[in-house]
């Protein structure tokens, strides 16, 4: 495509192994150790990063401390904090940084103990608190996954959406994550019960945790960290592997608003902007990398990032579509193992990037053959309330 | 009392947030307050100090009576909080009322959440209270 810019690329990636540290490293270690590894993997050091982007997890006030532990002097410092989607958020800034000049290579990264540190952040956990909204709904009791399964109501209400549907999505991941070592050892550590591909009736035969939503349809809660480089196209040029190309993001927020509709996220509003400035379709992905805290964030973001229409997701995902091994079918869903099989540190937004790029460098565990664009979309907060939205369009060369 | 002893209570709003602590005042005497600009009629929920519909915002204090219907909900049978672990199962909703407003709160007053909730059922607001202010649960009609 003509107008499509390739003007900033991934060129170094790394996932931090271990889900369980055992409260023996700390978020910001794995923060510096994913960093190194990240940057020794695009053939660059400290000294080349220019600039940094934090969503200060790490430690209060991380834009101040974080480039002293790191060891850098960087001239771009962003410290946007949108919770899962942040790094999202991120690669859209440092594309537009690197864009005006401002930068050649920038360095994202995440730490999280989120499992040694027995924050409650996954199926039995409160919600995120935010706003002056919170103190009219914490007397209620809104655990994040109820938040979540309000949509999840509402969408089988209104289209007659089911359980055994949304059971589509927690089976694919699973399907990847039995594939991919990292995962199997990821849910050994988490002592996982049934470490094993899964059935729709497995799913929507687990233990009720917030009704319509099942214990399989839930997000782990781990340990985990990684890093992403990214470099100008001059730069991209000289690194080890081959560049995967930035080619449009785009950037939403939405929150509980009277009388909304709450089965539509932020997503419908930033994936039609990425698209747009990248120049392709929905339907030309052979890779979606989409936020799965839940089930039902996965079924709602597919109708929202164009690749069916609002309410047609239930029936789109049936038959096993978005497995990897599905290429005509449409695009390979999280084929890493996701969130709910993976890895969910709280913020998983960094690691749809790193398989993104897996994917397109052909490194995938659950590699889909001749991958050339991929989508990588992070919701951040909570689905049926407040949240940002962030959408990243690869391409390889 | 030692620390094991002390029965877990509901968390309860505070009165010290500026944005909302006008709206919990009325709650003492069981009013659900909500806002509307008498410049540009927008109605304001969560309560704040300024209009989201114009910059010339006049907010003004409007007084619910209490009823609407469900227009979501969720039965947690899983909490970890030391209150709500001993209420599960129990029903979290998005209430829309009559007036506009839409809030979060609770379903109580059924026997089985998970059988007696419904998406689009009627109901009123159920005051639950407390010595500094009253919470606005929901029973169906």
């Amino acid at each position: 495509m003509a107008s499509q810019r390739r003007d900033a690329a991934i060129v170094g990636i790394h996932e931090y192994p271990s889900r369980d540290v055992e409260g023996k490293i700390s978020a910001l270690q794995m923060k510096a150790a994913s960093a190194a590894r990240a940057l020794a993997d695009a053939g660059l050091n400290w000294s080349d990063v220019d600039a940094i982007y934090d969503a200060g997890e790490g430690a209060p006030m991380s834009g101040l401390m974080i480039s002293e532990y790191f060891g850098i002097q960087p001239t771009v410092m962003d410290t946007t904090g949108v919770g899962g989607s942040s790094y999202e958020f991120h690669t859209a800034h440092a594309l537009q940084a690197i864009r005006e000049g401002k930068a050649k290579v920038a360095l994202l990264t995440y730490g999280s103990t989120a499992h040694s540190n027995a924050m409650a952040i996954g199926a039995g956990g409160r919600g995120g608190g935010v706003s002056p909204g919170d103190n009219m709904e914490t007397f209620a009791g809104q655990t994040l996954i109820a938040n979540y399964a309000m949509v999840a109501h509402r969408h089988m209400h209104e289209y007659g959406t089911t359980s055994e549907q949304l059971a589509e999505i927690s089976t694919a991941t699973r399907y990847h994550a039995m594939r991919n070592p990292e995962a199997v050892q990821a849910m050994t550590d988490l002592e996982f019960v049934g470490i094993q591909e899964t059935t729709i009736a497995d799913v929507v035969n687990s233990r009720m945790i917030a009704d319509p939503l099942h214990l399989l349809e839930c997000c782990m809660v781990s340990d985990g960290g990684g890093a992403v480089v990214i470099a100008s196209a001059d730069v991209a040029a000289d690194c080890r592997k081959a560049p995967v190309w930035i080619l449009g993001t785009g950037e939403a927020t939405k929150y509980p608003q009277n009388g909304g509709d709450i089965t539509t996220s932020a997503g419908a509003q930033s994936a039609p902007i990425a698209f747009a400035e990248a120049g392709v379709t929905a339907a030309e992905m052979d890779i979606a990398m989409i936020y799965d805290s839940f089930s039902i964030t996965v079924l709602t973001l597919l109708e929202d990032l164009g690749f069916c229409a609002k309410g047609e997701g239930g029936a789109w995902v049936e038959g096993g579509r978005l497995r990897f091994d599905r290429p005509n079918d449409g695009p390979a869903l999280n084929t890493d193992g996701g969130g709910l099989s993976s890895n969910h540190p709280g913020m998983r937004g960094i690691f749809l990037l790193l398989e993104a790029t897996r994917q397109l460098r052909g490194e995938s565990t659950s590699q889909v053959a001749d991958a050339k664009l991929a989508i990588a979309h992070g919701n951040g907060g909570m689905l049926g309330a407040r949240h940002s939205a962030g959408t990243v369009i690869l391409g390889r060369n | 009392m030692s620390e094991e002893q002390k029965i877990p209570t509901r968390p309860l709003p505070k009165l010290t947030e500026l944005d909302t602590a006008e709206f919990w005042r009325g709650t003492k005497n069981k009013e659900f307050r909500y806002q509307q600009c008498a410049n540009c009629g927008t109605i304001v929920w969560h309560p704040r100090a300024h209009c989201t519909g114009c910059v010339d915002g006049d907010l003004q204090w409007q007084t619910s009576a209490g009823l609407g219907k469900i227009y979501s909900f969720s039965v947690v049978r899983l909490s970890y909080h030391p209150f709500f672990r001993g209420e599960a199962p129990y029903a979290v909703a998005y209430v829309d009322l009559d007036e506009g407003p839409r809030f979060l709160t609770n379903v109580v007053g059924v026997d089985d959440p998970a059988a007696d909730v419904h998406i689009g059922q009627r109901v009123k607001v159920h005051w639950e209270t407390h010595e500094e202010l009253s919470i606005p649960l929901v029973t169906p009609v």
